[in-house]
């Protein structure tokens, strides 16, 4: 959807929504490494409740938005449910993402959580993140050009 | 002495913050994430963020995919933060908590979450929040895999003595 037709109350909700996410993260403590790792030592099993407490919310919701519109209010797409297809990326990202999760305690969205919090060290985490997506990005960006190249006129996907 | 009947006692070893707190900031991360799905029809993820961001510093193909959401991507991550900072003033520490987990943790982990989450097609909110309310099979494999590599990560690492 081009940025120049959204709806005037779009970025607002996104906002909003933002607001009582983070606020959930900070509230609940993932925004805290160390509560991450006392989960994954087997320490204190809460996480299991921020984690399925969240998607029995957006599960429920996944299930009430169709009844109750068409289409999503504000930008008329249709409500879909997130469904992203399997393959071995799946597995290998899983793990990498798992063992980085594992060192560090802290995952994307509970990162931000905790700059909110005043938890400024949690830079050097955020700074990884980006230095990763990076990376991953370079290669993959040098892969498709290099199979496109291949394939002739085919461009990226 | 009084002795907790043994279920309180296992409970007590199992949640020894209780489970309130979990409980209710896992309904909130919920709810944040659906009422955008409500209003929009978008199932918000934290980790794509790092990418859609660096497309406004990079031309490279894999960043470029993700201009047109990165302008509300931004925001959201926004929100998120100033969410957890609202958080902070009201019922937190206000700002008193920094972690004691030492930086190359923080830093080598970031880096190997930064290229997990965007090979693996998601996080804990896009596959754990979002996928696992969708039921998506995909994102259930997701959450065991990333699941059970961490909790050998984290186990090790504290086997090394490493702490925190």
């Amino acid at each position: 959807m081009a940025a120049a037709n959204r709806h005037p109350a779009f970025m607002p909700l996104i906002l909003v929504g933002g607001l009582i996410f983070g606020f959930g993260l900070a509230y609940s403590h993932m925004a805290r490494p160390e509560v991450v790792l006392d989960f994954l030592q087997f320490e204190d099993f809460g996480l299991v409740f921020v984690m399925f407490g969240g998607a029995a919310v957006t599960g429920l919701t996944y299930l009430v938005a169709p009844r109750l519109f068409d289409r999503a209010p504000l930008t008329g797409d249709s409500f879909e449910r997130r469904l992203k297809s399997f393959d071995r990326n799946v597995l290998v990202g899983g793990a990498i993402f798992g063992a980085g999760w594992g060192l560090s305690g802290i995952c994307p969205g509970a990162a931000y959580a905790s700059l909110g919090v005043g938890n400024v060290t949690i830079l050097w985490a955020l700074a990884g993140m980006f230095v990763g997506a990076y990376l991953q990005g370079y290669w993959r960006s040098r892969d498709s050009a290099r199979d496109a190249a291949v394939a002739g006129t085919r461009g990226d996907d | 002495m009084v002795v907790d009947p043994l279920p309180l006692q296992t409970f007590a070893e199992l949640f020894p913050n209780g489970v309130s707190r979990y409980a209710v900031g896992g309904l909130l991360v919920g709810l944040g994430a659906g009422i955008i799905y409500l209003g929009t029809g978008i199932s918000a993820g934290a980790s794509t963020f790092l990418e859609s961001t660096l497309s406004y510093v990079s031309d490279r193909s894999r960043f470029r995919r993700y201009v047109g959401s990165r302008d509300w991507r931004l925001v959201f991550t926004f929100g998120i933060v100033l969410g957890a900072a609202i958080y902070a003033a009201t019922l937190g520490d206000a700002w008193t908590y920094t972690t004691d987990v030492q930086v190359w943790r923080l830093f080598g982990g970031g880096i190997l979450v930064g290229i997990g989450t965007r090979i693996g097609k998601g996080c804990t909110s896009g596959h754990g929040v979002c996928g696992v309310g969708s039921a998506s099979r995909t994102s259930l494999v997701g959450v065991a895999t990333f699941l059970l590599v961490a909790i050998g990560v984290a186990q090790v690492v504290a086997a090394m003595g490493v702490s925190p």
